[in-house]
């Protein structure tokens, strides 16, 4: 039978060892033509798109989780594995299989070519990255190669546009070949098939690939000093340093034009619909609601800048290798810095990245302390706070006080995180060995603009998807607390007072006054729990409301002149801590499988929100600021 | 895993070996016990990132603490581990 289905279609896996650039080829053959989502009931990635040959066959690319072999350890490896073997109910069985290998580094993707013939669907074997092992002078026999294997080989550049036309070609003629139906003989390989198995892939390079002598003499340098256990740490932590104070200063500006646009925008609606009930709703709930969350995506986007170029540029498993030991004190893997490092930009996709951690224990401890690291949605409630009560002076020369009040925040995210992962491994695993850390230190490479612009282009999507859907209903809810029910006539005092919002505040109220919170911060964390930031919405709304006419950046000097330090410190400390978000304990249950242990992270972060906020409330009364 | 051969007796762990080191892989020998990992398991993970017999191996870097982790030279590779699974990896 033909691979090809239906009338010019096929379907096509890309597989590939981690750091095989496979991404980067998926990205050139689809180019902005692909579709992220989650494959359903799991939260790994599944990343498609569409491609089209020379011959005008449609093909669907999917690119698969990285893996050295299809035994599966970790539940990326395990879509991996079922994608391949066609055991994924929800996906079309692949009619091709694409392997994609470093061609700098081809010993563990021979093996997985030799482990992927024996699921007996058309194979081919792109080389990538085909011009950086040229110019290091490795030689490959792509015909004897190709012989050796028994399936096509076909070299390519997948940074560059032209490097694909090949692999495109022989898509075709593969798409288009006679096989032989399913003639899956894949089992586990075991041990002896595994050594036995890199034994020939080691013969095959032999035969076929001509290496130069020494390696990349790049890399090797670089790695001198940034995997120097002393002046490597301290590049590492100055990266990060680096990195917050960026997310600070170079933000400043762009902040500055969204949120004056979003202004001109409300005076605009303002002067064109007649004051009233839809002016207000315009006003006050929709545009300075939703306007003070997107002023944020500035900031948003450099964090994430940040990580996707340290990833692209290979030092992220450097990171990895740095901290190993020094998370390993705290019970924590060092592949778990990858993970947490995501949880600074979002505690979703870093709860989802923890899929890459093999061991179920090390996965369920970083999953525990991701929402404890400061996401990009409190850096809104922060950068809030902080501007209005922190005076923006300069310490010790060189650092703004705002930036290291910014600083200490995100180092008490930290602490904590590795303080209850200390107490997570004595409470649950006092006497096990810890699981090993074995990963590969890929080469260094160039980030690529047009793969890091992708995946800035995807998160500022979902950012602006999330502040178009959930927080925008959030902030129509909000405005009608805020805003029924209307007060009776002649009645005194601010309308807000009157509302269904005051009254919810009140009732929590209680709860929360130790902390010294006010009634408007105990409906504003209502909300709150959709998304963080909506919070900071969520005040502009009761305090613009309550106030009148200021309009959603003021917000801050409003603020400065209604609460005192004490409450403002207070409600900082709970925003390290408070499990104030609803999608991240969603993840969490569905990534651990288990109600247990979003129950557990939903209570430990609460009582330590609590006793945290409690504790800085009263010694900031104590020093007379409260 | 390979018998005891008495012409192989300066074969040492490399889990034990200093920064610097280089040597080929003479056996891979995983028993049970200090890892969290089953001794056939660990083989496996090992022989999956290029260690086997023959291989040749280079200890380029280590981490601050007590040297731990390593990273590996494994014939054009690099590996991270941590010298507690590097003790399978016998060398001479």
């Amino acid at each position: 039978m033909s691979v090809m289905t239906d009338a010019g279609t096929c379907h096509c896996a890309l597989v590939g060892t981690p750091n095989s650039g496979k991404t980067a080829l998926f990205n050139a053959l689809t180019g902005s033509r692909q579709k992220v989502a989650n494959y359903p009931g799991v939260t790994v990635e599944r990343k498609a798109g569409v491609v089209h040959t020379p011959s005008g066959l449609c093909i669907r690319v999917i690119d698969l989780p990285g893996t050295y072999s299809l035994r599966a350890r970790s539940p990326d490896e395990v879509i991996t594995r079922d994608v391949v073997l066609g055991k994924l109910a929800s996906e079309t069985p692949p009619d091709l299989l694409v392997c994609v290998a470093d061609s700098t580094n081809l010993r563990l993707a021979i093996r997985l070519v030799l482990e992927l013939k024996q699921v007996g669907r058309p194979l081919m074997l792109v080389l990538n990255m085909y011009d950086i092992a040229k110019k290091r002078g490795v030689e490959i026999d792509t015909e004897a190669l190709s012989k050796r294997l028994g399936i096509p080989v076909v070299t390519a550049v997948a940074v560059r546009k032209n490097g694909i036309d090949a692999v495109l070609r022989e898509l075709d003629g593969l798409a288009l070949r006679q096989y032989a139906g399913d003639a899956a003989t894949w089992q586990p390989p075991s041990t002896a098939e595994l050594r036995s198995g890199q034994h020939e892939a080691d013969a095959i390079i032999r035969a076929t690939v001509r290496m130069p002598a020494g390696s990349d003499t790049l890399t090797a340098r670089l790695d001198a000093v940034l995997l120097h256990p002393v002046a490597g740490l301290a590049i590492l932590f100055a990266i990060l340093f680096v990195m917050f104070q960026a997310v600070f200063t170079w933000a400043a500006p762009l902040m500055n034009l969204i949120s004056s646009g979003f202004n001109a925008l409300a005076g605009l609606v303002a002067a064109a619909v007649p004051a009233g009930m839809l002016q207000s709703f315009l006003v006050d709930g929709v545009i300075s609601g939703v306007g003070s969350v997107i002023v944020f995506l500035p900031q948003i986007l450099i964090l994430f800048l940040f990580i996707l170029l340290l990833e692209d540029l290979g030092y992220m498993a450097r990171a990895a290798f740095l901290m190993d030991r020094i998370m390993g004190g705290a019970g924590l893997h060092g592949r778990a810095f990858i993970p947490l490092l995501s949880s600074f930009a979002c505690a979703i996709p870093g709860i989802m990245s923890t899929r890459v951690i093999d061991s179920h224990r090390d996965r369920l401890v970083t999953i525990l302390v991701a929402p404890l690291m400061t996401c990009s949605a409190r850096i809104p409630v922060y950068t809030l706070i902080i501007s209005a009560f922190i005076p923006a002076t300069t310490v010790w020369g060189a650092f703004s006080l705002q930036g290291l009040v910014m600083f200490g925040l995100y180092a008490a995210g930290i602490v904590a995180a590795l303080g209850v992962s200390a107490a997570a491994k004595f409470i649950f695993w006092r006497d096990q060995p810890s699981p090993p850390f074995m990963m590969e230190l890929p080469d260094y490479k160039l980030p690529r603009p047009k793969s890091v612009a992708i995946g800035l282009f995807m998160r500022a999507k979902a950012f602006l998807v999330r502040a178009g859907t959930t927080i925008f209903s959030m902030m129509v809810l909000i405005w009608f607390l805020a805003t029924f029910p209307r007060p009776p006539a002649g009645a005194a005092g601010h309308a807000i007072d009157y509302s269904l919002a005051a009254w919810l505040g009140r009732l929590i109220h209680p709860l929360l006054e130790p902390l010294g919170f006010n009634w408007q911060i105990s409906v504003a964390l209502i909300p709150g729990m959709a998304a963080r930031e909506v919070a900071v919405a969520a005040l502009g709304t009761v305090y613009s409301i309550s106030g009148g006419k200021a309009s959603a950046t003021q917000i801050g000097h409003m603020l400065a002149g209604q609460w005192s330090l004490g409450t403002a410190l207070s409600l900082l400390v709970w925003y390290i801590f408070a499990p104030q978000c609803a999608s991240t304990l969603a993840v969490i249950r569905r990534e651990t499988g288990s109600w247990k242990w979003m129950a557990v992270t939903f209570g430990y972060m609460l009582a330590l929100a609590y006793i945290a906020s409690f504790a800085t409330y009263h010694i900031a009364a104590a020093l007379g600021v409260g | 895993m390979l018998p005891d051969n008495p012409f192989t007796q300066k074969r040492s762990p490399l889990g034990s070996e200093k920064i610097g080191y280089r040597g080929n892989i003479n056996a891979i020998v995983s028993r049970d016990g200090s890892n969290a990992l089953s001794p056939d398991e660990l083989e496996r993970r090992l022989i999956e990132l290029g260690f086997i017999e023959g291989a040749t191996v280079e200890i380029l870097h280590e981490g601050i603490i007590g040297g731990d982790p390593i990273a590996v030279r494994v014939d054009n590779a690099t590996v991270a581990l941590r010298r507690r699974e590097a003790m399978a990896i016998l060398v001479d």
